[in-house]
């Protein structure tokens, strides 16, 4: 599973990083970032599909 | 304040500050959903309001066809001169791109989640000595004792003004904010020892800059040019008018919310991680802010005739109850899991103190719960609720233990 975000469509709500913080991150303004290549453990699937499932701005994408 | 004959019918003759909307505005909106879900009215010179998600975020979305020129409605349609473009009075939440994006640029590192946690144990402190005095008493106001003060002091202190200015500070923020809906000419005459005030800060900071936002402004450059004094003064009183009744509003309906249900404070003093969860289902629930737009030229939109200068009533607190957005979307679910709100906007404008509001909602929450034994509504209907597009509770009469 690998997850990314769309800079186009991100707002920084700030909903990823606050649901899965092993996965994603902020940067100095405040907008998205994914950790590393976007990879994604076993152990934080269900934390990508929740920091999917709760972006305002449909900006995060997840590939099986 | 304009006198407002009392609505008779909501699908066509709105208001948002009729006194039935101010007390309870949800089944307005439940019931515009589905029986006319953009509704019009005469009023304000010509508005419609979208209470379905669909529609709301669309029209967030669309900076074509829909202006940010001004985000307040006003007695009227606006008139030209009044809000020059492209800077607005208040930017960067009053411009349009592609001016927009350079002054928002500006101001996202000073909201971002990092610069935000620096702040978290003033508002700490801040909660504790507001608290502190509760104890022994039976009965306090949950908004003008404590909610109220904590945003205030957040802004003052972002901006370096004196601490003991606090009240004076207070006092002008009640100024500015029950005055966004007078005529530009008294609101103006209002404004003059805001102003003052304001400008004699902004000379202190010239004079000897220090590490606040008020230095920051000062010492901005935006193209390689300082920012335009009508561009420092807008942003500061953005922040008051952004950043203060909105997240006083928000600290406010939570406690409002728990008061009416012991089983959910027990719940969260016993597991003090589910919090950050709750605070995004009451912000979804009791979203404080609705904000306005202009549309820019004629159009039609979805069958409604717009046309150029008609307000568009942008109802996040409505898109954020529509069933078919949410599972249940009228119950208020603590631990909601799934919660894709909107209550600080979507598209470009989304509110750039979200991160701070949401820190000190959290901190404010952590710190009731941690000192606040037993709370109750002191008489449900002793409760008041502001007029406007900003809705909290101004009233909160508690009883304590």
């Amino acid at each position: 599973m690998k997850v990314a975000i769309d800079a186009e469509k991100c707002q920084g709500h700030g909903r990823c990083f606050a649901l899965a913080p092993a996965l994603f991150d902020s940067d100095d303004l405040g907008q998205g970032v994914v950790i590393g290549d976007g990879t994604v453990p076993e152990d934080q699937h269900d934390a990508a599909r929740l920091a999917q499932q709760n972006c305002p701005e449909y900006a995060i994408s997840i590939t099986e | 304040m304009p006198e407002h004959p009392p609505v008779k019918d909501f699908a066509t003759d709105f208001d948002h500050t009729d006194p039935v909307w101010v007390k309870n505005p949800y089944p307005i909106w439940d019931d515009l959903r589905e029986h006319c879900p953009v509704a019009h009215s005469d009023r304000y010179g010509g508005a419609w309001l979208p209470t379905r998600h669909s529609d709301v975020s669309a029209i967030a979305h669309d900076t074509d066809h829909f202006t940010s020129r001004t985000v307040v409605v006003g007695p009227g349609r606006p008139g030209e001169d009044a809000l020059p473009a492209p800077i607005g009075v208040a930017p960067p939440i009053t411009s349009d791109p592609p001016f927009h994006a350079h002054a928002r640029r500006l101001m996202q590192p000073v909201f971002a989640p990092k610069q935000v946690d620096l702040l978290e144990p003033f508002v700490r402190e801040l909660c504790a000595k507001l608290l502190d005095p509760f104890k022994g008493k039976d009965a306090i106001d949950a908004s003008v004792d404590y909610a109220e003060h904590i945003p205030v002091a957040v802004i003052a202190k972002m901006l370096g003004f004196p601490e003991q200015d606090g009240d004076l500070f207070r006092h002008f923020v009640h100024e500015i904010l029950e005055s966004v809906d007078l005529p530009v000419e008294e609101r103006m005459d209002r404004f003059q020892p805001i102003a003052d005030y304001f400008i004699a800060r902004i000379e202190e900071h010239q004079a000897e800059p220090k590490d606040d936002l008020t230095s920051f402004l000062l010492e901005a450059e935006l193209a390689g040019e300082p920012l335009a004094p009508e561009h420092i003064f807008g942003t500061m009183v953005l922040l008051i008018v952004a950043g203060i009744d909105t997240t006083w509003s928000a600290i406010g309906s939570s406690i409002w919310h728990l008061a009416q249900h012991p089983e959910e404070v027990a719940r969260l003093k016993a597991n003090p991680e589910l919090l950050p969860t709750a605070i995004e289902e009451f912000l979804r629930a009791y979203a404080p802010v609705t904000m306005a737009r202009l549309v820019k030229e004629d159009f039609d939109y979805e069958g409604c005739p717009m046309k150029k200068d008609d307000w568009i009533l942008l109802s996040f607190p409505a898109a954020n109850r529509d069933p078919e957005f949410f599972e249940d979307a009228d119950k208020v679910i603590i631990d909601r899991e799934v919660n894709r709100h909107a209550a600080f906007g979507l598209g470009i404008h989304r509110c750039l103190g979200s991160n701070l509001a949401r820190m000190e909602m959290r901190v404010a929450l952590e710190e009731w719960l941690a000192r606040v034994d037993t709370f109750s509504l002191a008489d449900p209907d002793a409760v008041t609720w502001s007029q406007g597009q900003v809705r909290g509770p101004r009233l909160l009469p508690l009883s304590l233990g």
